[in-house]
């Protein structure tokens, strides 16, 4: 008997059904692992608590301290009362409830969405949950990971389960070689502007083709962290022989007979080669440039090459009262090229930029440099791990060198949350993945871009790529 | 959460339409990081005025509030149904309800009942006539009675059987819990534990 081919993202989901939804009631799914972070955490413990209720896995369960955690003195008690109390309640909520918590100064203290992946926790073939909307990540792995709400948070402490209505799934297929210089950032924010922020809403993701394929495992989570940035429940990428040699010998990966199930298991995720898929995009790897936003949305975004468009090259009327509003909040003018833009502060961090390579690929650009006039750089490791392999490799030195600040790990400058903040009308390129108004700060400027396009743009003052440094045409870069 | 089926409780007439959520709590209540100990937030503005309704003495304590149309309108935070559990209600009557609303206070115990515009104002007649009355909830016949003055009030069947069981999200879930644990014990050894610790 022949079975229904299936994709990737339907083959985890069946694997967890508990329950059957009937009449149009959603599905009941168990949850492999949950993380947990101190803003969307404190009331789902205080509901188990009124309710009388245990949290059902600990095992299964693990919490990290990120937004709201300064990156400097961070031996000092934390200023801000109200992240005080967040942080001061996790670790409380912890000990009531037997949960393992990575506090700051640990060494396994990080961006929630670093931490799993770096400590072996996350792998294909699971489910991932966590109250926090880029747990989208962790689908690099071939894990259907989603971010949930409050309520979600306290139902999966409670129950390992959650409700969930099903998806439709939409192959976005990347074919071809990045060119040098142009990254995986580049490539989801081009798919971002293509789709549109809501083109992904009610489905899940799946990145394939060849210019995926070649992509390393950090690589393809800085893909998978946006998928939420196009509207959609999950991205993911079918795990591969890159997916096993990641995750082999790290801290939580399976070890030997144990190790070879699993892997014969993930060898039978990618999706069917006869299987469909709701929804197809194409995009091109060959042709792709360096990718920037101009915006207030991560879908308004560029071509480095181009210019800031004018709300006339859009047909809808929301695209174009959108686009005025944009320019208005970012202070552009149409038809400006982009890469006259001036910035005044380059932020290197965030979960979906804070890994080794991405510091990496940084330092590399920045060695001997010097920064540009009037412009700050902060490089913020996404994990305490991270910070010190960082250091152990001598990046530290080069950004020092430069004249960044090297930052403790956390979520920084990705939200104004800590006091890692832009003051108002300040231009920042930043390798995170949200540039919405106020995100980074009251009246913040932020341009979205890769870490090579951040390490470029501190060097020259303004938007940039690695093509217009002298170094890299001199290295026989490409131009 | 507690079952809900027959109760008694203070009743005060609240003579105000489109009361939305910001009115119930005010914004500067939602940093807390409990979901309990909001009894102070509730109509926080309102309370500071002495002749507000819920400072006369007679609706100390009340329970059941009878409210205009368009209640709870506005966003969609929880908090408000945290508020008005926490100062005491049990029920909240109005001729309209904001659909966020209703659902979050099925979710959290409250019963949230639709009475006509016409009984409205025939409940705030009897209650100001003898203030401090009790009005009797009956959710198994649907009805809200003060005095010898009846009235009938619509709930959706689903919200009306999940407050007489007396179950939460979590409680509906963990009527399955035997396909939980089953599932459990079939989970392979290789899935991911975070205990004990590994580094
Ligand atoms: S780095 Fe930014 S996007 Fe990522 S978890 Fe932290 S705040 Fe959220």
């Amino acid at each position: 008997m022949s079975k229904k081919p299936l994709t990737l993202a339907e083959k985890v989901w069946n694997s967890h059904l508990v329950a059957k939804g009937e009449d149009g009631a959603p599905d009941l799914l168990y949850i492999d692992l949950h993380l947990v972070h101190e803003v969307t955490s404190p009331q789902a413990f205080d509901g188990l608590r009124l309710a009388g209720r245990q949290v059902r896995r600990p095992d299964l369960t693990i919490a990290t301290e990120d937004h709201n955690t300064p990156t400097w003195d961070i031996d000092q008690p934390i200023a801000d009362l109200t992240s005080r109390a967040q942080i001061m309640a996790l670790r409380k909520n912890a000990e009531e409830f037997g949960i393992r918590i990575h506090s700051l100064g640990d060494i396994d203290q990080g961006i929630v969405h670093v931490v799993g992946p770096q400590l072996g926790l996350t792998m294909p073939g699971i489910t991932v949950v966590c109250g926090d909307s880029h747990t989208s990540t962790h689908g690099a792995f071939g894990a259907l990971a989603m971010g949930i709400g409050t309520s979600e948070v306290e139902h999966v402490l409670a129950t390992q389960t959650l409700p969930l209505k099903p998806f439709k799934t939409m192959a976005i297929n990347v074919e071809g070689t990045l060119r040098p210089g142009v990254t995986s950032k580049d490539i989801i924010l081009a798919v971002i502007a293509k789709i549109g922020t809501g083109g992904g809403q009610g489905y899940v993701l799946e990145y394939r083709g060849s210019a995926i394929r070649a992509l390393s495992m950090e690589a393809r989570m800085t893909i998978c962290n946006m998928s939420i940035e196009a509207g959609a429940r999950a991205g993911m990428v079918a795990p591969d022989q890159i997916t096993f040699d990641y995750l082999k010998g790290r801290p939580h990966a399976p070890t030997g007979e144990d190790w070879d199930a699993a892997v014969a298991y993930w060898k039978t995720l990618p999706t069917d080669t006869d299987a469909t898929f709701d929804a197809e995009v194409f995009l091109d790897a060959n042709t792709l440039d360096p990718f920037v936003t101009w915006g207030t949305n991560p879908g308004q975004g560029v071509s480095l090459l181009g210019s800031v468009p004018s709300p006339d090259d859009y047909e809808d009327p929301n695209d174009r009262a959108a686009a005025v509003r944009a320019l208005e909040y970012m202070g552009l003018e149409a038809g400006t090229k982009m890469k006259d833009i001036a910035v005044n502060t380059v932020f290197l961090g965030s979960c979906t930029n804070s890994r080794i390579e991405d510091l990496r690929s940084a330092a590399e650009i920045l060695k001997g440099q010097k920064m540009a006039d009037g412009v700050r750089m902060l490089i913020v490791p996404g994990s305490a791990k991270v910070r010190a392999q960082a250091e152990a490799e001598g990046l530290d030195k080069i950004f020092k060198d430069f004249g960044a600040e090297w930052r403790f790990a956390g979520c920084s400058m990705c939200l104004g949350m800590n006091p890692d903040q832009l003051a108002v009308g300040e231009r920042a390129a930043s390798t995170s993945n949200r540039n919405f108004e106020g995100r980074q700060g009251k009246g913040a400027r932020t341009h979205l871009v890769s870490p090579l396009v951040a390490a470029a743009t501190a060097i020259r003052g303004t938007l940039s790529s690695p093509a217009d440094l002298e170094s890299w045409t001199n290295e026989g870069g490409h131009n | 959460m507690q079952k809900v089926e027959v109760f008694t409780g203070v009743a005060v007439p609240f003579r105000r339409s489109n009361v939305d959520t910001d009115q119930i709590i005010p914004a500067v209540y939602l940093k807390r990081i409990t979901k309990t100990g909001f009894d102070d937030a509730l109509f926080a503005s309102w309370r500071a005025d002495k002749d507000f309704v819920l400072n006369q003495d007679a609706y100390k304590n009340a329970e059941v509030l009878i409210a205009g149309p368009d209640f709870g309108t506005g966003s969609s935070r929880e908090h408000a149904v945290w508020a008005l559990r926490d100062y005491g209600f049990k029920a909240v009557f109005s001729s309209k309800f904001a659909d966020i609303f209703r659902g979050n206070s099925g979710k959290q115990g409250l019963v949230a009942g639709e009475i006509t515009d016409e009984d409205t104002e025939k409940l705030w007649q009897a209650i100001e006539a003898n203030p401090g009355v009790g009005a009797t909830v009956n959710l198994i016949d649907r009805t809200v009675s003060v005095g010898s003055l009846t009235v009938n009030f619509a709930i959706d069947e689903y919200t009306r059987w999940r407050l007489l069981e007396g179950l939460d999200d979590i409680g509906l879930t963990l009527r399955d819990e035997q396909a939980i644990t089953d599932f459990e014990q079939q989970r392979e050894a290789w899935r991911p534990k975070t205990l004990p610790a590994r580094s």
